[in-house]
């Protein structure tokens, strides 16, 4: 199989839609297993009560908000080097979406501080770098669409968002390295120390946040193309585009 | 793994108490998704509009 055959825009704008309604569907079943496990099966929390439950989203979110940016720096990096096209899309096509999940980490977070915490908000440096990242998402928007050539948005944007993947391991570290109210990893590659229905359930809502981010670029991805190819005789080809 | 935990559905609505913050924030998520596909839907008809329109206008020239 040729992969680059997909590197070209309109090639890959049939495949994402092809694709994207299999990851939605995958992501609807994954989230009915994630929330049965997580909200009617799973026990209580000893020391929480029930508000623990919150983990179930949070944590995904959470996660999704950094891999998500990961993945869209290293769009932004292929962009910067090679100079390709739909690597500028994709990442563009990346960002409202991990925007969205670092937001419902932070609100999932504020939701779950205040009956454990005693607060909504506290500027402890997992909280903080967690709201930088999603500072850094609209930077990265912002920019990409502040140029009349969008090229050049998308590259002044691509290193933008190279120099924010220092944010990365800052959150991800911020527990070790400083003091914070926020707890340590439950999970961590060396081990868990949850519950085996609790950890199933997380890892399934995990899997089924995955799916919906794919899902949703894709589409995303599809309306990059329409906008910025519409001069282009494939895209007035289309049957969707001509009424 | 497959045992219901609670007893019945007002025990589970009123998660011992603490129903205002997890259904906050769970129902947060659920806008979030939906708006999202929402806006999804709403710049793919942008997008396909804008094709039309520029084609229409070549078309007058």
């Amino acid at each position: 199989m040729n992969w680059f055959h997909f590197s070209s825009p309109s090639t890959f704008y049939g495949l994402a839609g092809r694709l994207a309604p299999w990851f939605f569907i995958l992501a609807t079943a994954l989230a009915a297993w994630g929330l049965y496990l997580g909200l009617l099966v799973a026990p209580t929390d000893a020391q929480q009560g029930e508000v623990y439950r919150v983990i179930f989203i949070h944590v995904p979110t959470a996660w999704m908000s950094m891999f998500l940016y990961f993945i869209m720096a290293c769009y932004c990096a292929l962009t910067l080097v090679f100079n390709t096209r739909l690597s500028a899309m994709m990442a563009r096509a990346i960002a409202p979406t991990g925007a969205m999940f670092t937001f419902i980490a932070l609100w999932t977070g504020a939701f779950w501080g205040r009956p454990t915490w005693g607060t909504y908000w506290v500027w402890d440096a997992r909280l903080t770098s967690e709201l930088v990242l999603l500072f850094l998402y609209f930077g990265y928007m912002s920019l990409a669409n502040a140029f009349e050539d969008p090229r050049r948005g998308d590259r002044a944007a691509a290193l933008l968002a190279l120099i924010g993947v220092v944010n990365l391991p800052i959150i991800y570290f911020s527990v070790q390295w400083w003091n914070t109210l926020h707890q340590g990893s439950s999970v961590s590659f060396k081990g868990t120390s949850m519950h085996v229905t609790m950890l199933t359930g997380m890892l399934v809502m995990s899997a089924s946040a995955w799916m919906y981010a794919i899902g949703a670029t894709l589409v995303r991805v599809r309306s990059v193309i329409l906008e910025r190819e519409r001069r282009a005789q494939w895209i007035r080809n289309l049957p969707e585009a001509s009424a | 793994m497959t045992a219901i935990w609670w007893k019945s559905w007002a025990d589970f609505w009123a998660m011992g108490g603490q129903a205002y913050f997890v259904w906050m924030s769970f129902g947060a998520l659920l806008v979030a998704i939906v708006v999202e596909l929402l806006l999804l839907r709403v710049r793919r008809k942008r997008a396909l509009a804008a094709i039309e329109e520029e084609r229409d206008l070549e078309a007058e020239n």
